[in-house]
Formats: C-alpha cells, structure tokens, sequence
C-alpha cells in the first residue's frame, strides 16, 4: 500500500477539488473555505434565520419601532421559555424516530404535583421541584415502556397518556380550576433578572469554553495528521458566536438583565446539544432514529435508549410546568391548547425531521423564536386571536415547505 | 479499543493446512423440512471462498448458521481446530466472524466515521462511569487508516452515508466488520443491485481482503462475479452440499450443471475437490 501513502500537504488548496483516485480521502477533505460547506454546517439555517429576520422587519415597521425595543425582547423571550424547554423534550423524541404528544399534559400534571405539596404539606421548594422532576422521570418510564418494550405506536401511547395526564392533573387539583403558588423560591425562579457580573459572565464563560473547545478539536486533528479548518473560517466562526452573544446580552442589559429564566432555557439547549454531539449516547441517539435495526446489530440496546430518551423528555417537561407555574404564579386545571403543537412545530420550524435522525437540538432557539416573534408582534399589533392562529399556521407551513425544498435540494447534491 | 495502530490482520500465518473457520456434519430443519443435510464447509486464511446453489438450496440457511442467526440441530463448529459454540449473533461476533448483509445495516443519517465505530466509538472518560466524550480525531484517523489499507475511495469521511453510491456503501459496511479484525469475513450477496463500475469497486475490495490474508465467504447468484474473486466454490443443493471446485480448474457450465442438478446422474462425490 505504499502507493497510498498519507500526504496531506499534496494536495494543496486547487488540486484538492479535482477528485484524486487514492488521496481523495485524505486530501480532499483539506477543508477549503466556501459557501456550501457553510450552508451544510453551522450555517444549514439560513432559511429559517431569513424567515425570523423578514418577520422582526415587518413587525418593527408595523408596530413603529416598538417590537426591537429590549422591553419587549425582553418580555418576548421570558413568553417562549416554556416552549423552548418542552421543545427540547421534543427534539429528543423526533431524533429518535418517535413523537410525544403527552409533554403538555405531563408538563401541567407535574406541576399540580409540586403546587400541591408546596402549598398544603408546606414541602421545602426544591424538594417540591425535585417530585414534580421525578413524576416526570416515573411517567416517562410508562409511556417508554409501552413504546419500547410493548411496541405500541408512540403517537397512541402518548396521545392517551396526554388523555390520562390531563385526568392526573384534575384529580391531583382536586376540587379547584387553579392553585396559587406562595412559596418564593418557586415564584422567583422564572421572573427574576440576573445581576450584571452573571448576565455578562456566563455568556463570555461559554464563548471562552467554545474558542478553547474549538482550539483543542483543531491541535487534536493536527496532531492525528487530519485535515483542519481554515483558519478564516474558524475566526469567521468565533467572531459570529461572539457577535450573537454580545448584542443579545447588551439588549437585555439595557433593559433590566437576561433573565434567568432564558439564560436556564439556553443552558439547556447547549447541554441538550453537547450530550447529542459529543456522547456515545447521544450518536447512539441518532442512529436508532436512522436505523433502529442497524443500530440493534452494532450493539446498542434500542429498547434502553427509547425509554431513556422518553425519561428525558418527560422529565423535561416537568421542568418546563415548574418555570410555566413561576412565571404565573399558580397551576391552572386548564391545559394550553396550542402548547404542545408549539413546541413541536419549534422543533420542526428548525429543520428536525419528523422521521428521526435528522436535526439540531439548535433548532429549538429558532423555532421558538419564529413562533413567539408571531405571537408576540400580532398581539402588539392588537390582532385577535384568529387572526393570529390564521398567520402563525401560514408561517408555519411556509417555514416547513421552504425546509423541505432546501433539504431536497440538498439530497439532490449528494448530501 | 486496542491502542495498537490499525492492521487488517495482524497475525496471519502460514495456513498448514487448518481451516480458520470449519463446519462439519451440520444439520438443521424447520419443522418438516430439512434444509441443511450433513452439510460439512471450511474456510481458510487468504482464501475467497463461493457458495452458490439455486434459491432454497441452503446456502442461506448455512451462513446464517456461521453467523449465529440460527443454531444447528446437529454437527459442529470450528474455529482454528477449536470446537465452539454459538448460540446467537453475539457469539459470532465475539469469536471473530462478522457478516455483512444484503440490506447493509448503515445508518443513513450519519457519516462514515459515525457507521464505522457504531456502537464501538472510540472515547475519552471524563467522569468515570457517568460522562464519556467521543474521541473523533481517534476515530477519523483509523476510518481513514482502514479505508486506504482497503483501497475504498470515498469523496469524504464526514459526508452522510446517504449521499454514498451503492457501492461505496458496500465497501463501508466491509470497512465496518474489518474493523473488528474478525478471522472470517461473510458476504451476503456483496454485488446484488449493483452497477458495473460499483461492482468492479467492491470485487477489487474481496481481492484485497484476500491479499491481506483474510478468510472471506460469498454468497452469490452471480456468477461472473464468483469467477472473478473466489479461489473455491462450493455448489448447494437441496440442503447438501453437492460439488466442490477449485475456480481455477473449472468452467462455467460445470457449476451451472452442479447447480441446476444436471450432472446429477453423470457425477459421483468422489469427484469432489478434495481441496
């Protein structure tokens, strides 16, 4: 084989395109700087990042410059917490190739839980946040294990679960339609702002893990004689990130801080991200959601993994009730109509496949950010609740289709 | 996994003559029909062997049972001279024999790198027992170790599976098993649905295996194909393994003939190939 000697300087940035019989896989991966690799990286957004650019232009002008007031951003992203972090529960169920339609229900039943022995057995709060965590936990090993072991359809066993969840949620309020929360750890967790050293910390504290991340991905690579990234690119790359981070923070900051609710909400997602990308479980993830019976025969024990991946959701969506109850302050027996299909429609408003295996858990932020932009600037523009349900399914089915004709494209290219 | 640098088959010797893989007197039936009949077979290193036979001859019912899937009724398994036993598709592959399916068994979803160490994925513990992180560089380096030991060409290691000619996919799911460095290496039907240039592409990668010393079964209708790459071919029929001939010394309608059963009269066993 000593024809087939590594040699990735050879190739060079111009012969590196033309496909070399040999040394193609090894040099031609020499990554070259241009828009495509772009477009399928970091970047595979874009359609969606156009769409919720188009919508804040239309609603800045409508609404004469109040929709980008920090004010209203502010508000705007404390309104999508909810949805962002049953979103991710959802992420983590369509990557498997399975949906949950129980996540609301789940999210309010565990919230009566906690508001119930908060209020009457005078629980510490954590300890009450810690029962509503594990009711979550408990009820997603039920709904997994039909779906896994038993092998029922997931959209059956979830939509009655939501059913009997909903049935939980009355029967653990009891007599009355809603539940004040009094304790104030509880109420304080989703309202409160944080001070300046932590609004401006955490983030620059993730910015720095990521550099260094990305600086030690790149000396590994080298190290193993693989292929870097272009230098301009990983700049470009970091100089976005930093960007974002810097104008997000500094519009909250104008206003009263970034709430810690949002900055719980994002912390999630990065978590959710990090297990995805960079675990052996979060790979066996997908693979189960691309090809369950492959994933069988390498070893991976597909039964574990969907009731683990239902756990998570479920138990995600506990939290999601924990912060939708701070943010009012009490449980209601009524369940939101359109929460569930929000947070799904996040997910797949951000380019996550209802079939499994495709998608970023990045895609949540999107999403959520598209829907509440919707729901946000047509009630600044005091449009009735018709009216917005009409536009927000428009857009919806607009950003899905827009989705599917980019993806097609792609898979026309060979990606 | 071992920290030793990729080799496809790190201990070949010479074959003196014991079988890396050996079946001998296997039977097995399903309910009233038996669809194996004393069937014996043997495989040695660096050596490509055929098997052939009409649809319901066996030959399927015989790699499945090499491979775990199914579980003989009587006869016995040898790996290296040593009696063993397998009682599923984890023994199998345990003892070092790894099959490569029709349907593949990839991963659309996920690149080359990412099928390749499925479920084996190279990593660095950072909390012991709770957080484990994968260890791409490891993993991208060897992919591409073993694809170039196996002369694969593919457009890039990172790309999905998905955007793969079928016989690139192919040659991914050899790499896959040749990763474990297995003592057997079983193809079902590796040339089915392919193009010519896709076929030529994964017949070359069969050569190579057999270069390397690799002990390789395949199973095949085709056979041109079976011409091409093996060193034996071994003709079933009826549950029973009715010829043996060493490729090189035979014609194409003889083994047509074994198949078919047309030179069931005009033949006796002791024609066989003694090997």
């Amino acid at each position: 084989m000593t024809s087939l000697d590594p040699n990735p300087q050879k190739g060079g940035q111009d012969s590196s395109l033309v496909r070399q019989p040999g040394a193609e896989s090894a040099s031609s991966q020499r990554a070259r700087f241009n828009l495509r690799s772009l477009m399928q990286g970091d970047l595979g957004f874009i359609p969606v990042i156009i769409t919720l650019a188009l919508i804040t232009i239309y609603f800045q002008i409508a609404t004469s410059g109040v929709f980008f007031q920090a004010r209203n951003l502010s508000n705007l992203t404390q309104q999508i917490v909810a949805i962002s972090i049953l979103s991710v529960a959802a992420v983590l169920v369509l990557l498997l190739g399975e949906i949950d339609l129980s996540l609301a229900s789940v999210a309010q039943a565990c919230a009566a839980i906690m508001a119930t022995v908060s209020v009457y057995q005078n629980w510490n709060p954590w300890a009450a946040i810690l029962v509503a965590l594990l009711a979550g936990a408990v009820i997603g090993l039920i709904n997994g294990f039909f779906v896994a072991v038993l092998r029922v359809p997931s959209f059956i066993v979830t939509l009655a679960g939501s059913i009997g969840y909903a049935g939980l949620l009355l029967v653990v309020m009891g007599p009355q339609t809603t539940l004040v929360v009094r304790d104030p750890v509880i109420r304080s967790l989703a309202p409160t702002y944080l001070p300046p050293a932590l609004s401006w910390g955490l983030p620059l504290l993730g910015l720095a893990l990521y550099a260094a991340g990305l600086w030690y991905n790149q000396k590994r690579r080298k190290s193993a004689g693989l292929p870097v990234q272009h230098t301009t690119q990983t700049v470009l790359q970091l100089a976005a990130a930093t960007a974002v981070v810097l104008i997000v923070v500094f519009l909250f900051q104008s206003y009263q801080g970034v709430p810690q609710a949002v900055m719980i909400a994002l912390a999630l997602v990065v978590i959710a991200w990090l297990i995805l990308k960079k675990t052996p479980f979060g790979r066996h993830l997908y693979a189960v959601g691309g090809n369950a019976e492959a994933a069988r025969r390498a070893g991976i024990n597909v039964v574990r993994m969907k009731i683990t991946v239902f756990m998570l959701a479920s138990t995600l969506a506990a939290f999601a009730g924990v912060m939708m109850t701070s943010r009012s302050t009490a449980v209601a027996t009524q369940i939101s109509s359109t929460l569930l299909l929000n947070a799904i429609a996040a997910a797949v408003i951000g380019g996550v496949s209802l079939f499994g295996g495709r998608g970023s858990v990045w895609a949540v932020i999107l999403g959520a950010l598209v829907i509440g932009s919707l729901d946000n600037g047509l009630d600044l523009l005091n449009q009735e609740q018709g009216v917005k349900n009409i536009v927000q399914g428009a857009v919806l089915v607009l950003a899905v289709t827009a989705d599917a004709i980019v993806r097609r494209a792609g898979f026309a290219r060979g990606k | 996994m071992t920290d030793t640098s990729f080799s496809v088959r790190p201990d070949v010797q010479p074959t003196n003559g014991i079988p890396r893989l050996q079946l001998r007197n296997i039977s097995k039936s399903f309910g009233g029909v038996q669809a194996l009949k004393h069937v014996d077979f043997e495989v040695f290193d660096g050596e490509v062997v055929g098997l052939v036979g009409d649809n319901g001859a066996g030959k399927s019912t015989l790699i499945k049972t090499m491979s775990g899937a199914y579980i003989p009724d009587e006869g016995e398994i040898l790996i290296d001279n040593q009696p063993v036993t397998i009682q599923g598709p984890q023994d199998a592959t345990r003892l070092g024999i790894e099959t490569v399916y029709q349907d593949l068994a990839l991963c659309d979803n996920l690149d080359v790198v990412a099928n390749l160490w499925l479920g084996r994925e190279a990593h660095r513990t950072l909390i012991p027992g709770v957080l484990k992180v994968l260890d791409e560089a490891e993993m991208e380096r060897r992919t591409i170790d073993v694809l170039r030991t196996l002369d694969v060409k593919i457009p890039s290691v990172r790309s999905t599976v998905a955007g793969l000619s079928g016989g690139q996919r192919q040659c991914v799911a050899v790499a896959k098993t040749i990763l474990r460095q297995p003592k057997v290496v079983l193809l079902d039907e590796p040339t089915a649905a392919l193009g010519v240039a896709q076929t030529r592409q994964v017949l070359n990668l069969i050569h190579r295996l057999k270069q390397q010393g690799q002990a390789v079964v395949v199973i095949s209708h085709n056979l041109h194909d079976v011409f091409e790459v093996t060193d034996r071919i071994v003709v079933m029929r009826l549950g029973q393994r009715v010829r043996t001939f060493e490729t090189r010394n035979v014609n194409r309608e003889a083994v047509v003939a074994a198949i078919t059963g047309a030179d069931a009269a005009a033949v006796t066993e002791t024609d066989v190939t003694g090997v």
